[in-house]
Parts: C-alpha cells; structure tokens; sequence
C-alpha cells in the first residue's frame, strides 16, 4: 500500500494547495472523544492529522501541550491506546494521513522494530520523534523506512544550513520546521527570518515543508503557508480543547468546537498559494 | 569472563532494544557514550548548542589558562583541597576498617555541588553568555550555582518544583539573597525532573545568550563528561591525601549515588587504579515498591530520560515512575549514563541504603565525630559502617562525605519526633 503521507503531499503539491496539519492528543480528553475528533477533521477536510501520545517529561513540548498528557496519563492512558485510537479509526474508513508524535523514551521502552511494527500495524503513516537527533537517528531511520513509515524530522533556526540540508536529506513524507527556537506555543506572529530561510530552503530541496511552534490564528496559518507547504497547529487546538474539558462541555459540543476552529484554519491555509 | 566480553555482552544487551543509538554505540568510539550509554536525544533546537558547548569544553580544557584559572577559583572561592580526614573515633567504635572522609562537607555552600558550577560559569564567561539557568531539587545545586553567578556577574534563574520550594524554604531564601531567581514549577510532579524539564524548554528559547548549569553528570552529552571532569577535584585531590597520609590507595570508596556527580568525581581518577573497590549508594528510601525509593542502577532498567541513554525508573510504557528518598538530592528517577556503564561492566558495584539507615548514619556520625553529614552524604556512611566491621583493621575504606546537613536539620528533627511516637 502507499504511503498516505506521501500521497497527500503529492496531490498538493500538483495542484498548489497548501497542507493545514492539525496536532491533537492522543487519549485527551479520553480515546472516544479522540477517536470522534479524528472523524472530525476528516470531515471538514484534514488530509494529514498529528496524534500526541502523552509522556511524562516532554521537553520538547510546551505547558499546554504538557498538561494534555499529564491529565491524559493521570486519567490511565497507555501507550497502547494510541495504537488503538488509529486502528479503530482506519476501521471506520478513515483515510487522513495520521503521524504519530512520540518521544524516543516510549519508543525504546518498548524496542524501536516492536514498535514501528505496531505503529505501521495500527493505521499510522509516519512518525515525529522530536527527542531524536540526526546523530542518534541512524538505525531509526532505516527501521521505519521499512516498516512503510515516514520519518518525518525537525529542523531548528538554530539549525545551520548544511545541517537543514542534511536533515532534510534524511527526512521522509514532510520536514517539520520549527518557526521559533524554543517550546511549541501560540504566538502572534512569526520571524521575518523564519520565512525567508524556509523559502531558502524549498530551494533547495524537494521534500515539502511544514512549519510548525507557535501558529495558532488564520493568520498564523496564511503566514506560514506563504513560505511553506503546509502549516501544523497543535497548542491552540489543545487550548479549545482544554477550555471544554474545564466549562464541562460535553463531547459533542467540544469535537463541534474543534471542528469550527480547525474549519477556520483551513480556510485560510486553502486561500494560502 | 574477560572485560571485553563484558562490556560487549552489556552493549548486547542495551542494543536489543535499541533503534537509533545503537549503530554509533556498537562501535563504541563515539564521543559522549559511556559503552552502550549516553548521547544526545534532545530536541534539535539544542543541538547545536551542545555542539558549541562541546567545543569550548575541549578547548578549555586544553588551554592552560583556563585550568589555572579554575584551580584558582578551586582555591581562592570554594576553599580547595577538602580536607582528608581520619574518623578515628569512628573507626573505633565499628572496630574494623579505618574510615576516612573526604570533606566536601566544608567547601564553600556547604557541598561538592560548588566545583561543578564554578567550573560552567567560567566556561560561561569564555562563550560570551551573560545569563546562566539551573535545575534544582533541594536547592543545593541552586545555591552553588547563585553563588558562582555572584562571583561572576551573571544574571542567574533557577528552576525549582513548587513541592520542593515548600520543603526547601531555607534554600530558596539563600538563593534570592545571591540575586538569583527562583523560578516555580508546578507543572508533572512540581519535583526535580519537572524543574529540570522547565530548564532545558527555558534554554531552548534562551541558547543565545544563556548557558544552562545542569547539576549533575546526566542530561545530553557533553554534560555527563564535562561535570564529571569539573568534580574530579575530588578524586584527584584524595588519590593525593590518601597516598601521603597512608602511603597506599584506599581498599574501598564509598559515595552516594543520586544523578551521580559526587561518586563520579571521587571515582573516575582512580576508576584505573584496579586495587581499589568502588561503591555506589542509592536511596532506598521506604522499601522496594514503585514511588518508594530512587535506587535507579539497582532496581531500573536502561531507558532515555533528560536527554541521555541510562538507567531509568519507568513504567512498562516508558514514563517515568515517581521517586522516593528522605533526602531530596538522591530523589531522582535517573543517573548517570557512566555509572550505568560502571554497573554494567562491573568496576563499580551498586547497592541502596533505606531512609531509616540513612538517619540512623547521620546520629553516628554526629556522635562519633562530630560532623553532622546531609542525608545525601548519610547514605555512603550507613554503608560504610555496615561494612567497617567486616574488614581486617588494615584496610581503608574512603568515604565522600559530599556535603554538611545543616540544610537537613528541620527534616531530621521531624522524623526523630515521628520516631518517638511509635
């Protein structure tokens, strides 16, 4: 079977169409609302969904984000369950692109092979391993590759460029560029900077890029989308989702909510060129 | 079975799960990996930080200039070399080994911890950075690092859980009045690693301009080698005192083991010296159940937390499991990665002492010598009068006596109070 994620990027970039990559946490508030969110988002149009799977330390990741996880784990959440979310999601016929963001810590634990195979198992498409370094990739690399997953790495502005250029080597289904130094967030804008060395970069190299950390507005998201690909926004829609969990909504409302939030954003990516 | 097999049968057995690191740690030559431990999983934002930090490292430490400058600051602020002291009263009492103690119990701030942050901050001033940050559990990592900022005038944050910022008040005060900041985290556990998670996400948006003091010989590499070096003062300095008071190396070392800084710097100068036997002491705290102790190399299994390949206490997904130990600097759910290394191929034997035991350790001490120890430090002494009896009177055993527990009075005080209840 093809990759769903190199499908997706493909007919993008065919036909000029930006990519929105929403972030949600897998099993926040609980798997069931997780499980409806992703039909959701496929619904109003997602072609490429992130799952969060929560982690006790993930330094990589900012306080809303964070504390997804930790209500997510204090609630009994396993690592399992993220597996499970997506096979029952491919089940019901889903067909997004699902990438799996996850710390190296969970996937050591339980062996990378045992792991990947699981993941590939499940439903899923790719992988971000923001805990795993170029250096440390290696073996990572070629594992996933064949396992059918896409290995999808993290470029930094305090990345060099040679060095962007060789991760960008090593990446596979999407590069995941990260607009700030620092934790993901929402921001008002982004740095000048940031754009032009992203539309340095697509000069350069093939693979598409998605900007990602601190997008969080419409026009968070025709700002990123005018440098790159696509534009991944994770900490504002775990906020919508947060806000509903703590006013008691119930969890039609809240996939409602999300839907319209994420509704907005794609809007803007779609009118994005 | 020889060292070599060992050590490959330990790679072996750490590459069977392992992805990524394993292609560079089978070679085994790569720089920042102890054996099959170590390395870097961090986020790509911090690479090439550490990259950079590596580099001054290596040319600080060839420069002579540099190592003059922090023997001097050895010297003239933490008030080096410790004394090399002989418990005689001590060592009477158990009627076995003689006991030494290495007294990092009376640098200045009270405690080993002063080497290691002296030592960055210099490294600090060589990069151009104006501003450092540290984690801290009990607040003596903290305090070490307000004080080599005050030397040096830089600006100073200090990362803390809000659980320990009740527990430690004493030491946040003396923090605030060396200018330092305390900043609360109350985000997991509101513990150490938390502190040391909200340090590492402050340092990926500060790398410009800020240099991150890590306390310990954990987190990414080079960390785990630079702090080590910063803190074999101490080893160095009792290989010495030890040869010249004795005229031969100790029989056996024993220190506490929390992160490890303390037992690497008395260890890693005589790691070579074959004759010598080496002890780590964990906190066993309540007993052997999850979340009841912090005895990481004796009850956890290799795993990644905070940026490097070592020990770790998990759950079977791989979160961390909470930890337990009556004293807040051995109440961490890591190490390490050289001990882990240690361990594995046997230089260094592990084992834990209780809470219990460790207070106990702390009334002998104070009543045979006259130094009260921290509950860190009790913990290498409750082994090492366990062990003094069983050894012929011509052996020397060395203890790390890392640091003074005035910090611990108001802990110690309350749990002798609960003592007489029962």
């Amino acid at each position: 079977m093809k990759n769903r994620l190199a499908e997706v990027f493909k007919q993008a970039t065919a036909s000029g169409r930006k990519t929105l990559v929403p972030f949600i946490t897998a099993g926040y508030p609980d798997a069931a609302t997780t499980g409806a969110l992703l039909t959701e988002l496929e619904r109003i149009g997602v072609r490429v969904c992130e799952l969060g799977v929560p982690f006790s330390d993930p330094i990589a990741d900012g306080p809303v984000i964070q504390a997804s996880y930790t209500d997510a784990l204090a609630s009994g959440f396993k690592t399992g369950q993220a597996f499970e979310i997506a096979r029952r999601y491919r089940n019901r016929g889903g067909r997004m692109a699902l990438v799996m963001m996850v710390s190296y810590s969970l996937v050591f634990k339980q062996g990378p092979g045992k792991f990947l195979a699981r993941a590939a198992g499940a439903g899923f498409d790719g992988l971000i391993v923001p805990d795993l370094p170029l250096e440390e990739a290696g073996r990572f690399e070629a594992m996933a590759a064949r396992a059918g997953l896409a290995n999808v790495m993290l470029i930094a502005p305090t990345s060099p460029l040679a060095r962007r250029i060789r991760i960008a080597g090593h990446s596979r289904g999407f590069i995941y560029y990260m607009s700030v130094a620092g934790i993901t967030g929402e921001r008002v804008s982004l740095p000048k900077t940031t754009i032009r060395a992203v539309a340095e970069l697509r000069r350069k190299i093939r693979l598409p890029v998605c900007l990602g950390f601190g997008i969080s507005s419409p026009r968070t998201v025709r700002l990123a989308c005018s440098a790159a690909d696509g534009a991944i926004v994770g900490s504002a829609i775990v906020r919508r989702i947060a806000d509903c969990v703590q006013s008691g909504a119930s969890g039609k409302k809240l996939v409602a909510s999300v839907g319209r939030f994420v509704g907005g954003l794609l809007k803007a990516a779609k009118s994005s060129r | 079975m020889s060292k070599k097999t060992v050590l490959r049968k330990s790679a072996a057995k750490v590459f069977a799960n392992s992805g990524g690191a394993a292609e560079s740690v089978k070679a085994g030559r790569r720089a920042g990996y102890f054996g099959p431990y170590g390395g870097r999983f961090v986020p790509e934002t911090l690479v090439s930080a550490l990259d950079e930090l590596e580099r001054h490292y290596k040319a600080a430490m060839k420069d002579k200039s540099f190592r003059a400058e922090l023997d001097n600051c050895y010297r003239n602020i933490a008030g080096r070399p410790s004394e090399l002291y002989f418990a005689r009263r001590l060592t009477e009492a158990l009627g076995g080994a003689k006991i030494y103690l290495k007294r990092e119990d009376m640098n200045h701030t009270g405690a080993h911890k002063i080497n290691n942050t002296l030592g960055q901050a210099l490294l600090t001033l060589r990069m151009g950075k104006k501003r450092v940050i540290a984690e801290t559990g009990a607040g003596q990592h903290g305090v070490a690092t307000a004080t080599a900022a005050a030397v040096f005038g830089l600006q100073c944050d200090v990362y803390m859980g809000t659980e320990d910022i009740r527990r430690q008040s004493l030491n946040v005060f003396r923090m605030q009045l060396l200018g330092a900041k305390v900043v609360p985290v109350s985000s997991g556990q509101k513990t150490l690693k938390d502190a040391l998670n909200e340090a590492m996400r402050d340092w990926m948006g500060s790398v410009g301009h800020t240099h991150y003091i890590i306390g310990s010989v954990a987190g990414p590499h080079p960390f785990p080698t630079m702090v080590r070096e910063f803190q074999s003062c101490i080893g160095r300095e009792a290989r010495r005192q030890m040869l010249a008071a004795e005229g031969r190396l100790p029989d056996l070392i024993v220190a506490c083991v929390g992160g490890g800084s303390n037992s690497a710097g008395i260890f890693a100068p005589m790691i070579r010296d074959r004759s010598v036997a080496m002890l780590g002491v964990e906190a066993g705290g309540r007993g052997p159940g999850i979340g009841d102790h912090a005895s990481t190399l004796c009850k956890g299994k290799p795993g990644v937390l905070h940026g490097s390949l070592s020990y770790v206490l998990q759950d079977a997904d791989g979160n961390t499991a909470p930890v337990h130990s009556v004293s807040a600097g051995l109440d961490y759910p890591g190490v390490g990665p050289e001990h882990s290394y240690w361990k594995d191929t046997g230089r260094v034997k592990y084992v834990s002492c209780s809470d219990d035991r460790a207070i106990d350790a702390v009334m002998t001490l104070a009543r045979t010598e006259g130094i009260i120890p921290a509950l860190e430090s009790a913990h290498a002494v409750a082994e090492a009068v366990r062990l003094a009896p069983k050894m012929k009177k011509n052996r020397i055993i060395l203890i790390c006596l890392s640091g003074r527990g005035d910090k611990d009075c108001n802990e110690i005080a309350s749990i002798l109070e609960k003592r007489k209840k029962k």
